[in-house]
């Protein structure tokens, strides 16, 4: 094993974990913070992909560009998804599986209606930067890597940012911790969490955008992306933005290792099975709550 | 009524189909027929963790593939007449249920979900990367065209598949009848007072879970048989896992009627559809149809008849 | 009188808050316990714990001899020790009569040398359906049942275990004086064929006129335990409820 090969993995894997974070901040909200379980998630992630290539395919604007355009898009239709599952399920209380099953429903309608549309051709952006890489000697820093992941850890700052030091974000997080304080201090929770899902969602324009600048995309990459997102809450501790990243960085480098050694074909697995002995041993994380 | 009595009833039914689908002429409906009769069983067997029991499995696909390919595996290692590969295929796939619920199944409803995704995606790797059962090139399967008694091996199938629907509609009719029913039923409502009441949540939960998995594993062992040739992706396919979930929510969860309705009439719909739409849209509408009726009419179409008929008494 | 319950050093932490705090209790066979303290003193965090719901993190709990460490709530549940929830947690799919079945089914059938018929699991149904008063709402639902009655399934369905000790968890919040009567006389009668009740309550009435020995909690510690009559004039219990 040599050691350029084995440096290379490994920036490569911190690449690739800053931009799961990405991809994955959007449930640490939803699931750590709201306790929601939306497994539609890579859903719309790939959605934002697919609208990042029609936009970049017909008028030639950089994908990650779109993201920020659509982002306003995504917020509204996080706000009304959560409308929906409030007024069907939250408020009439328990029965977790018919949550589960609203958002698998969403899942696969993303999927199959994205099929109907484009196909299941891979699909892929053109950027002028896609192809190039920065060297340092032998180390290879790949753009299309390393700007979405310099643009998501800016992402990932901001939200911390807001999460910590705005009135509407402490009331994020304080929304998971009790309710009844919250409406004591005159917040109405359902607005704050209809926030916070917005937020999560509002995630996946950018996440899609990344997602294909790194890789080409069809329909039925999204279910890749369920182990690894959950894996990485699960890792990282649930609802922490810092272990959320952390988090990533571990998978990230994990799965680069085993590309790299192993062959690409077993990545998938690596989530998966990463997010299994994790549930099974150390369910509250490594940085665990 | 006692059950070895529904187990006839159901056996005649079961052979009034067989004829009544020989009498149409058509091999179609056989091929047809089939599809309706797997979704059948894996409906059921859906339901017995998730409806009954409160714990919903994503990965159905999963455990109906470990079945195919169990069978693929001994049609090139040591082949194996179809009756022995489904017993085969039902105890790997149940192993594999109670491997994995016990993993995971000490921790909220919600990680269950999850990890049975994950669960279907480690599958399909590790299928893709197995050679001897063709890897993502996939297995040919040469189906005989006869078999003894039976004559035409397609109505064979069939006959296996309607033995099957039989067998989990009488086994999922048994347990909601029995203490064991009584016992998802309270850790479906509620865990926590289920464990107070002295019940063995963690234990049952794996028993519902080798059990679904386990039929699934047997509902996938002909298939490589009907299809003829089997990769991955049409293996692990999305319509399994969607499907599993839809028709049992569709038709009802609570009781053994609810899954068979959802599948006929769901499996029915899709037939229509794929042949005269496309298969995509067909798709399509069972997730539309998925999210409709969990906003609208939670408790399935049963639940809608039972609303109508206390209505009218009141 | 031997001891049913001995509790020592039981401490219990969520992260950085303690809810218990060394905790020593003593419960003898036979006796009426009562356990009163103010709001989050730690009274429900101690009924988890005691039965198996919540996992102690210092101290042991021994119950009939045995310890209790490591057994999960239905273990103990089926060695003898039942409690009802504050909150009324039924089993909302199921008739009023299947919710007292499930614990007849695996708590009682579940004891060896136990085998109820099922005539005889009906009878049993219909006999603690009928102490509590809600025999008639047998085939209804629970989300029929007005707040009261739904209390009094709760604890139906833990008499219905057969318990050798019964832990109350303010069973009685929102019941009306005669009502409130009603439960205490029941938990004596039931104290009378044998069965160790601890009293779980704020309406201090109930606790006074129910127990033989009062415990005090506050703030996760034990700080008082003896004669109901004793206990209530103590300075420290008077200062945790009146202040200063």
């Amino acid at each position: 094993m040599s050691v350029d090969l084995f440096i290379n993995a490994l920036i490569a894997g911190l690449l690739l974990g800053g931009f799961y974070a990405a991809v994955t901040v959007g449930i640490s909200i939803s699931f750590g913070i709201l306790d929601i379980v939306n497994i539609a998630h890579p859903g719309f992630i790939i959605l934002g992909s697919y609208i990042a290539y029609i936009v970049n395919d017909r008028l030639g604007i950089d994908p990650i560009l779109t993201g920020i355009i659509v982002l306003p898009a995504f917020y509204a239709l996080g706000a009304v998804i959560y409308q929906i599952y409030y007024a069907s399920f939250e408020k009439r209380g328990q029965d977790p599986l018919r949550g589960l099953a609203f958002f698998f429903g969403l899942l696969f309608i993303t999927e199959v209606v994205l099929i109907l549309v484009f196909g299941v051709d891979y699909r892929y952006v053109k950027a002028g930067y896609i192809d190039q890489s920065i060297n340092f000697g032998f180390v290879n820093l790949p753009l299309r890597m390393l700007i979405p992941c310099l643009i998501s850890l800016l992402m990932l700052a901001l939200l911390q940012l807001f999460l910590t030091k705005t009135f509407i974000g402490r009331a994020i997080m304080a929304v998971a911790q009790d309710q009844l304080a919250l409406q004591l201090m005159a917040a109405d929770p359902v607005r704050i969490k209809r926030i916070a899902f917005a937020i999560s969602i509002a995630t996946c324009a950018m996440a899609g955008a990344f997602l294909i600048i790194i890789q080409p995309v069809e329909p039925s990459v999204g279910r890749e992306y369920i182990g690894r997102v959950f894996a990485i809450c699960v890792l990282g501790g649930l609802g922490s933005l810092p272990g959320t990243l952390i988090g990533a960085m571990l998978l990230g480098v994990v799965e680069s290792f085993t590309a790299t050694f192993y062959g690409p074909s077993w990545a998938p697995a690596v989530a998966f099975g990463l997010l299994l002995l994790t549930l099974a041993f150390r369910p509250a994380g490594i940085l665990g709550r | 009524m006692r059950s070895w009595l529904f187990f006839l009833i159901a056996c005649v039914v079961g052979a009034v189909v067989f004829f009544a689908t020989r009498m149409l002429g058509n091999e179609y409906y056989f091929f047809a027929g089939y599809t309706v009769l797997q979704f059948i069983v894996l409906a059921t067997a859906w339901n017995i963790l998730g409806g009954y029991t409160g714990y919903v499995n994503f990965g159905s696909a999963a455990f109906f593939a470990v079945g195919a390919y169990t069978s693929v595996f001994f049609h090139k290692a040591y082949p194996l007449p179809i009756p022995v590969l489904i017993l085969i295929s039902g105890a790997v796939a149940g192993i594999i249920g109670l491997g994995m619920g016990y993993l995971t199944l000490r921790l909220r409803g919600a990680f269950f979900a999850i990890a049975t995704l994950a669960l279907a995606v480690v599958l399909q790797t590790l299928i893709v990367n197995w050679d001897f059962v063709g890897g993502s090139r996939g297995a040919y399967i040469i189906r005989p065209r006869e078999i003894a008694v039976i004559g035409n091996y397609v109505q064979y199938l069939f006959l296996l598949m309607l033995g099957l629907s039989v067998i989990s509609l009488t086994a999922a009719r048994m347990i909601e009848r029995s203490r064991l029913g009584f016992g998802f039923a309270s850790i479906r409502d509620d865990e926590l007072a289920a464990e107070a009441s002295g019940v063995p949540t963690l234990k049952l939960k794996l028993i519902a879970t080798t059990l679904s998995g386990a039929l699934m594993g047997m509902a996938g062992a002909p298939f490589p048989y009907y299809i003829g040739y089997l990769e991955p992706a049409s293996a692990f396919g999305l319509q399994y896992a969607v499907n599993s979930i839809a028709m049992p929510m569709i038709g009802g969860t609570t009781s053994w009627l609810g899954p068979l309705i959802g599948a006929v009439l769901l499996g029915t719909l899709q037939q229509w559809a794929t042949v005269n739409i496309s298969s995509a849209v067909n798709l399509l509408l069972v997730g539309v149809l998925l999210v409709m009726f969990v906003i609208i009419a939670p408790k399935g179409i049963l639940g809608l008849i039972e609303s109508r008929a206390r209505r009218k008494k009141s | 009188m031997a001891d049913l319950l001995q509790v020592s050093g039981l401490g219990k932490r969520f992260g950085g808050f303690v809810a218990l705090d060394n905790v020593e209790l003593t419960v003898a066979q036979g006796e009426r316990v009562g356990l009163i303290g103010p709001n989050g003193s730690g009274k429900s965090t101690l009924v988890n714990c005691l039965c198996g719901t919540l996992a102690n993190e210092t101290g042991s709990v021994k119950f009939d001899g045995r310890d209790m460490n490591g057994l999960t709530a239905h273990q103990r549940t089926r060695l003898g020790m039942a409690r009802s929830f504050q909150l009324p947690r039924p089993f909302v799919s199921l008739s009023v009569a299947d919710n007292i079945r499930v614990p007849l089914l695996y708590t009682v059938n579940a004891r060896s040398g136990t085998h109820l018929t099922a005539s005889e699991l009906d009878e049993r149904c219909n006999e603690m359906l009928h102490l509590v008063g809600l025999r008639e709402k047998a085939q209804q639902h629970p989300r029929d049942l007005s707040q009261v009655e739904m209390r009094k399934l709760e604890l139906a369905r833990a008499m219905a275990a057969e318990p050798k000790l019964l832990i109350a968890d303010e069973a009685m919040a929102g019941l009306s004086h005669s009502e409130v009567e009603d439960i205490v006389a029941l938990l004596i009668r039931l104290n009378e064929r044998g069965i160790t009740v601890i009293l779980i309550e704020h309406i201090m009435r109930a606790v006074m006129s129910f127990s033989q020995r009062l415990v005090v909690l506050v703030s996760g510690k034990k700080i008082a335990d003896g004669r109901p009559d004793a206990v209530i004039r103590d300075r420290e219990v008077e200062r945790a409820y009146l202040g200063e």
